[in-house]
Parts: structure tokens; sequence; C-alpha cells
């Protein structure tokens, strides 16, 4: 596609393509590759591999017939068409959604437009458990909300989902959108286009790659979502996530698990092949600014439309779950106190080994490792999967690469976790019981968010900037560090906050491996809200709303990383 | 740029290789304590002549579930005293940590594990996975909680899942409080219970044994119908029961009636009261044993040992119901006031051995879920 658009390249450059690039290069480039490949393989691949090939009779020699049963019983097909479902429900409604508010708070500029954008990713990285408490207290018998009935029913699970995946569209595709060039829909406009047309055959378009990016990562975590079916669904709602979690953890039913385990690739697969078609026939070079001109200021005329469906969201979906949360934290029996968070510096009557405060800097230092190890290597997929190669062959390659570190978002994290303790297990590699295991789950939850975050803007770069500056004599180091380099930095910024929000929130790898003594705020919380008494219940909603606060901190942090080459472009 | 994907595949087998190779010589210089732990071992098979000496080392892993809690005093006392490095594992709740410890047995995730209960007992046992050992320690109070002959688990404590109830409902109602599991499929008890999804949860299961032991393993089912009928509500678990639909906890749900444990009264004492707000009901109990025992393949035996005297150690005993919420199996100790008070154990819990509970849970949870849940 990309070919149609761009002119034919010149002689001489061609010429260089079929010489390709100097060896050192070459090497450069697959060491890119291969790095986070071998990362995936060894913490990933590998564990779900081997618990899969448990399931299957391992050792004892394969016996298909136990996997097969499951496969083949109703009762499974009814867990995969709820899954489906509710995924595909959930993956509409947050688009939707998702969609005005993209625009609203990233092409349009008002004042506290950062701290909304800040505010909206909070919902994104609280626990599910704490979400659950809250959004039962909005809608259950003496919530707000009560009147709608919709208690443990399907709209309160969508809801829900939306709550927790509204920012990644919000983000994905705004991210985007703030720096299109206004100048396509101006002359569209002047040519006579109305606004709904120049938006439909200018803007969505251009939008595309975000919006099937955006959707895929919001299917894959309406997918593979755990605690929110839970809670939300009451017991009614059994989705190949919940099943696996059940098989495993609880029976150790290992053939059971392993049907479902490949039923959840199968459909991961599926929707990850579907987005990259998508993405893959809409992708085409488009004119960014590095600037944000594609903003303009808020005019009611406009922008009231996305204005208003935004602060509906934005007040119905993800504020009154939030504001409950804040107000129930600051209430006992006896009426308004601040006592739960005094309690945060305690070890709340021993329920905790450590107090509040010292799992919060666990947290921050398991963040801080976790990013790190997110970004390096997320930045290795995006340089690699960004590269534009002629051979259909080897662009097919980089499209399955990228698909592939999207995976672990779709995979159970009882599969990763259960598979990590029957594969890394001896020496050389026990890693068992070290800690570092911690940042390692959470970077691989975190990748696949990051490369999100980079990709869509170096993707979006004009090719013929890196011919332009070829031809004017820079070397391949060269391009990268004066072409790419300013697009990655911006990029990079965005990144880092999620992979930060992301650790800080994980729950369901960290909880099968942190240390009683070493826990994390989200573990920490679990514990709180698991026990009896209103101190504990009351810390554990105080607790949850430090980690939100927390959160919102991160991300208007990563807001304001507005490196200067970048605004220089 | 081309054979980018080509180079990747070939270049990600390099790069597996490499790091395979630099683990294998970080590796190579690593396993200090193993050796030394052969060492003392074959210096004290020597010494002392005995033939089976328990391995040794200096290093003790330790698995638990995710609600164990001692306190740091005694953790490091522990330490002192036998010179060990202790560190504590925590995969999950009792369920989860029984399971991974038969997934593992090839290759132990520690040395010694706490908080196998009596509903996982069996299977654990069973599978292999531990390695038998009689603790001199072992208070006679403690003898009719043992789960086997084998002295493959030793109880550590105890507790009761009960029916709780909200006193100030039914004071409000006019209502008496419920005692019996009859009562509480009884007309005037309509849409007020909630108990946790046996599948999903402990306390759920163990009401569940406690439904099977009252009514037998046929007539439980139509009890459940019974309950059904009287509009039980099934939560996934504890805290969605006990703080999202309880009407006696912190979270003031709807429903007065929920599947706690025997001591959650305890907590539910407003300031200065001498009464709590909730109270459990006695004649609906299960009884809960948590146990012990050294895993087999472990490369500390007698620090395996240790650890389990040290769990039946009176210092350990007395602080177990503030750490844990648990009944210590030494009766001896001395129990909080609180507990006196407002936690009185079920004076004939609802029994069901332990080995019916291995061999027949999962037919239990699968016919209650279709009858149930349907």
């Amino acid at each position: 596609m990309t070919a149609d658009l761009a002119p034919p390249l010149p002689a001489t450059h061609r010429g260089r393509g079929r010489r390709g690039l100097p060896w050192v290069w070459r090497a450069g480039w697959t060491l890119a590759a291969a790095l986070p490949l071998a990362f995936l393989a060894i913490f990933f691949a590998w564990p779900v591999a081997a618990l899969v090939a448990r399931g299957f009779g391992g050792e004892t020699g394969a016996t298909f017939g136990a996997v097969a049963d499951v496969l083949g019983s109703a009762r499974t097909w009814r867990i995969l068409r709820t899954t489906v479902t509710l995924a595909v429900l959930g993956t509409a409604a947050s688009v939707a959604l998702g969609i005005p508010g993209a625009y609203l708070l990233y092409a349009v500029r008002f004042p506290g437009r950062s701290l909304a954008r800040a505010l909206v990713t909070v919902p994104f990285v609280l626990p599910t458990v704490v979400v659950g408490v809250a959004w039962v207290a909005v809608l259950g018998p003496s919530g707000p909300l009560a009147f709608l009935g919709w208690a443990e029913s399907l709209p309160a699970i969508i809801l829900a989902l939306v709550f927790f995946n509204y920012a990644v569209v919000v983000r994905t595709v705004g991210g985007l959108w703030g720096r299109l060039d206004p100048r396509a829909v101006q002359a569209a406009r002047t040519l006579g286009a109305s606004p709904a047309r120049a938006f439909r055959t200018v803007t969505l378009p251009a939008l595309m790659p975000a919006i099937a990016s955006a959707a895929a990562l919001v299917f894959l975590f309406c997918a593979s979502a755990f605690g929110i079916i839970m809670v939300m669904g009451g017991v009614r709602y059994s989705t190949v996530e919940t099943e696996i979690w059940y098989q495993t953890t609880q029976l150790l039913d290992l053939p059971a698990a392993a049907a479902l385990s490949i039923t959840q690739l199968v459909v991961v697969t599926l929707a990850l092949l579907v987005t990259s078609w998508t993405s893959s026939r809409n992708e085409r070079a488009l004119r960014l600014r590095g600037d944000a001109s594609g903003e303009h200021p808020w005019a009611w005329r406009r922008d009231g439309l996305a204005t208003v469906v935004t602060a509906t969201v934005g007040l119905a979906i993800l504020a009154l779950p939030l504001v409950t949360l804040v107000l129930r934290s600051l209430r006992n029996r006896e009426g308004w106190t601040v006592e739960h968070y005094r309690a945060l510096g305690t070890t709340v009557g021993r329920t905790l080994t450590v107090p509040v405060w010292g799992a919060l800097r666990n947290s921050l230092v398991v963040a801080a490792e976790a990013t790190l190890i997110a970004l390096a290597l997320g930045v290795l997929v995006s340089l690699v999967v960004s590269r534009r190669p002629r051979g259909a062959g080897a662009r097919r390659s980089l499209r399955a690469l990228d698909a592939l570190f999207m995976l672990p978002l779709g995979v159970s994290a009882v599969t990763v976790g259960f598979g990590l303790l029957i594969t890394l297990n001896r020496p050389p590699l026990d890693l068992r019981q070290s800690m570092i295991l911690i940042p390692i789950a959470q970077a691989i939850v975190a990748l696949p968010l990051v490369v999100r975050a980079i990709l869509p803007v170096l993707r979006a770069i004009d090719p013929r900037q890196r011919e332009a500056a070829a031809t004017l004599g820079a070397g391949p180091g060269r391009i990268l560090r004066t072409v790419d380099g300013p697009f990655l930095l911006r990029g990079v910024g965005l990144a880092a906050g999620f992979a930060m929000a992301t650790s800080l929130g994980e729950f369901g790898a960290t909880s099968f491996l942190a240390r009683p003594d070493r826990p994390t705020v989200p573990v920490v919380i679990f514990r709180l809200i698991g026990r009896p008494g209103e101190a504990n219940f009351g810390a554990a909603l105080a607790a949850s709303v430090l980690l939100a606060l927390l959160t919102a901190i991160v991300m208007l942090l990563a807001e304001r990383i507005r490196p200067a080459e970048a605004s220089e472009l | 740029m081309s054979p980018i994907g080509r180079f990747a595949a070939r270049g990600a087998i390099t790069t597996i290789a490499a790091i395979s190779l630099l683990a294998a010589c970080s590796g190579s210089s690593a396993p200090t304590t193993s050796d030394q732990a052969t060492a003392s071992t074959t210096t004290q098979g020597t010494t002392s002549s005995a033939p089976a000496e328990p391995s040794r080392s200096d290093t003790l892993t330790v698995v638990t579930h995710d609600s164990f809690a001692l306190s740091d005093e005694a953790k490091a006392k522990f330490e002192t005293d036998t010179g060990l490095k202790v560190t504590y594992v925590a995969p999950g709740d009792a369920g989860s940590m029984a399971n991974q410890l038969v997934l593992t047995k090839d290759s132990p995730l520690g040395d010694v594990v706490f908080g196998i209960d009596n509903t996982f007992a069996s299977r654990v046992a069973g599978a292999g996975v531990l390695d038998p050992y009689a603790a001199a320690p072992l208070p006679t109070s403690a003898n009719d909680l043992s789960a086997d002959d084998g002295h493959l688990l030793t109880p550590i404590d105890y507790g009761d899942v009960c029916v709780n109830a909200d006193k100030g409902w039914y004071a409000a109602k006019n209502l008496p409080i419920p005692t019996s599991l009859d009562d509480l499929a009884g007309a005037a008890y309509k849409d007020q219970l909630v108990v946790e999804n046996p599948a999903s949860s402990s306390p759920g299961l163990a009401f569940l044994a406690a439904t099977v032991g009252a009514k037998g393993e046929d007539g439980y089912l139509d009890y459940w119908g019974k309950l059904t009928d009287n509009g039980v509500k099934i939560a996934k678990g504890w805290t969605e029961a006990y703080t999202g639909d309880f009407s006696g906890s912190a979270g003031k749900g709807p429903r007065p009636l929920v599947v706690s444990y025997a001591t959650s009264p305890a907590f539910e004492v407003d300031k200065g009261a001498t009464e709590s707000r909730t109270v459990a009901l006695l004649d609906t109990c299960f009884r809960q044993v948590e146990y012990a025992g050294v895993l087999k393949g472990s490369q500390n035996v007698w620090g395996a040992q240790k650890f389990i005297d040290f769990m039946l150690s009176k210092e350990v005993q007395a602080e177990i119901p503030e750490q844990m919420y648990m009944y210590p199996v030494d009766t001896s100790v001395t129990l909080p006031a609180d507990w006196v008070k407002f936690a009185p154990l079920a004076p004939k819990p609802i029994a069901v051995d332990a080995a019916t509970i291995g061999a027949q849970r999962e037919t239990w949870i699968k016919d209650w879920t279709a009858r149930v849940l349907g």
C-alpha cells in the first residue's frame, strides 16, 4: 500500500537497496530483533508451551483424548461464546466512546487538558478487586445507579470493561490525532466537503492504524479480563480466562487447562490477524507534524458533540466509581474520618507484613525496573517493526513479529505463572524465587503497550524523509538519529508512563511471584480487602486511592516529557 | 533491509544460545549451598553413624499461602536459634499453592510447606510431594486433627467456617436469628443468605462440605435445591460476599447472612462496645485444619523439621490467632480476650474426613455447579 503513495525511487537508491546495508547494520538490526525475541521466548513462550505440553501428557507420551474431550464439550463452547461476546461488546463500546475522547483530549486545546488526560488513565491501572467493589457500590442496591438494575448483568460487565479500557483508546488514537497535518482536512473542506465527509474520507482513514491498534489491545484486555468478570459477573459468567484459572489453580486439571489455553491462543491470534490485516490495508505514510499543530482551540460549534459525549463518559463511567471510592475511603461507621489514611503508615492491626508506605516503595522500585526493561525492549521492537523493507515476505515477517509481542496480553497469567514453575526450575535458570521475575513478568505485560505507544508514531514517518536524508548523504546511523530519533523520543514519554502505570497496577502475575516480605501495593490491597473488619476495608480503599493518585502523577509527568528536539521538527 | 525477518529468526536462536551459555557459566559457580549441603550431610552421616541423618544447609525456603503471617520477632528468633537464612514464598491461595506443589514435585518450590488445609490434604499427601516427619512437640490436643497416619502432615492451627448473621438487621426486623442449616432454607429467611462459590473459594468449599456432612451424599443436593428456591446468592469469593453482600460488615451490603469464619464477629465490635454486631451460627460450622509438611526433595530436611517444630512452639502458637485468625492446635496457650468473648468455636462442628473430601471434592463441586448455577 505504501508503494502506490510513494513516488518511484531514484535509480541510485534502488541500487543501494539491492546491495543491502553494510554488515554491521544488518547485524545490528538482527540483534535488535533477537534480543526481545529471546526474552519473550524464555519468559513467555517456553513456560506456556511447557504447561500446555504437560496437559497433553508430557513425559508419559502424548494423549490427545482428554484435551479433545474438553474441546468437544458443550460447556467449553458456551464459555468461548461468552468470552468472545464480552470481548467484542467491550471493545466496540470502548472504541465508540473513546474516539470522541481522543479527539477532545488530543486535537483540541483547552485549559486543564493535561490533567484530564492523566485522570482518564487512572482506571486502567487500578486493581480489579478494588474496581469491582467500587462498581458494586455504584450499581448495588444502595448505590447511585441502583435504579438501572444492572448489578451482576451483562451491561455491568461492559461498563466495567469500558472503565478499564477507555484510556487505551483515547491515548492510542489521540496520540496520532494531535499530530495529523490539518491541511488535508482544510483542503477537503475548501473543495466543498462537509465536516462529516471530511472526517469520514480524510481523518478516519488516517486514524485507522491507531484505531485498529487500540481495538486489538482492548480486545486482548477484554478477552483475558479475569478479576472484573469474576466480581462484576457474579458467578454466572465464565470466560476462558476464569475457567483456565479454575482448572489450573484449583483442580490442576492440566488437559482441560491446555485445551482452554489453546482455545485462548486461537482467539487471540485470530484477533491479531484481523487487526494486522486492517492496519496493513490502511497503512500509509501520514503527513505528521512533530509539534502539535494538528490541534486547535476549543469551539462549541465544532467540538460540542465530542465534549458532551466525553463529559458523559467521564462523569458516569470513569468518575462515579472513583468518587465513590474516595468518599468511602473517608468514612467509617461514625462519619467522616482520615483514620484509614493514617493507617497506611502502620501494618493495619498486623494484617500486613509491612506498612502500605513500605509496599509503595517496593512498588516504585519494581515499576522502575519493569519500565526500564519494557522500554529497552519496546524501543528495539518498535524500531525493527517500523522498518519498511521492500520484500513482501520481509514485510509479513515484521507484521508477525509485531503481533507476536502482543500475545502476552491475551494469554492467561495463570498459564504463564504455572509454566514458569516447571521451566525456570533448575540451575542455571532457577529464577522461581528470584525477585527479578516480578519486573520481568510485568515488563512482558507492559511491552505491547510500549510498542503500541511508539510504533504508530514511527510508522507514520514519511519514508521520503529517510530517503531524502539518504540522498543528501546521511548514513543509516544518522538517519536513525535525526529522522526516527525525535519521533521516537516523543513516543517514549508516553510509553514510559504506560509501562510504569501497568507495573504499578499489575496483580495477576505479581501475586504468584511477590514475596510476603516485599509485597507491592496491589498485593497489599488484595490482602487487606480479604480480611474482615472496617479497619482493613477502609485501609484497602485508602491504599487504592493512593495508587490511583500515584498513577495520575506518573501519567501527568509522562505528558510533560517533551524533548526539545521533538518540537523543533 | 529486506532480509530482516530471516535474520531476525536466526539472530533469535543465536541470542537464546548466548543467553543459555551465559547462564550456564554463571550457574557453574553458583550451587555452593547445595555443595555445602551434601558436604555437611556426609560429614554428619559419618560422625553420627545414623543411616538417615537429614540433609542440612544454611538456607531454608518456606512455601506458604498468601494469608500466612508471623511477627518479625518470631521470624528473627527462628533465624537466630537455627542459624538459617529463611526465605518465605507465597504463591497464591491455599488451593493454588497445593496444586503448585503437586505440579513441581520433581523440583520442589522449597523445603517446607505451611498452610495445606484439610480440603487439599489428601490430594497433596497422595501425590507424593511430602516426606514424613513425626514432630516431637505435637501437643496431645492436636491428635484429633491429624490428616493421615503416615505423619506426612502436621496440624498447626484450625478454625471453623460458619454462617454469620447481622444481629442488628434481625433486631430491626424483629425476626429471630436463624440457628440451623434447615432454618436457612425456611421461608422466613428468604433472600437473606450469601454463599461463596465452592469452585473458587475455600470457605465456599468448606460450607459445601458442611452440607454434605450434615445431609449426606444423597441429600445435600436436595438441600441446595431448597436453598436455591429460598433465594441464596452465590458470590465468587469471600471478599465479594463478606464486603460486598453482607450487611454486617464495613461494605454494608443487603444480605444479613453470609458464610464466613467463626472468628469474624471478633472483628465487628464497635469501639467501646461490649458486643459484636455479628454472630456465628455454631450449628452450621465446618472445621478447617491447616497443616505443615516437609517437601520431598528438600536440600534442608533438618531445617524443614526445625521449622515445623517452630510452628508448634508456644511462642508461635500464641501469636497464631492475632496473625492468622486461626485457633492454635496447642490448647494450652492463652487466647485473645476478644476471641473468648466474641469468637467461640463450634462445640460440635460438622465432620467430614479429609480422605472423603479429597476423593469427592471435584464430584461435589461439579454436581453442585450443575444444580445451583445450572
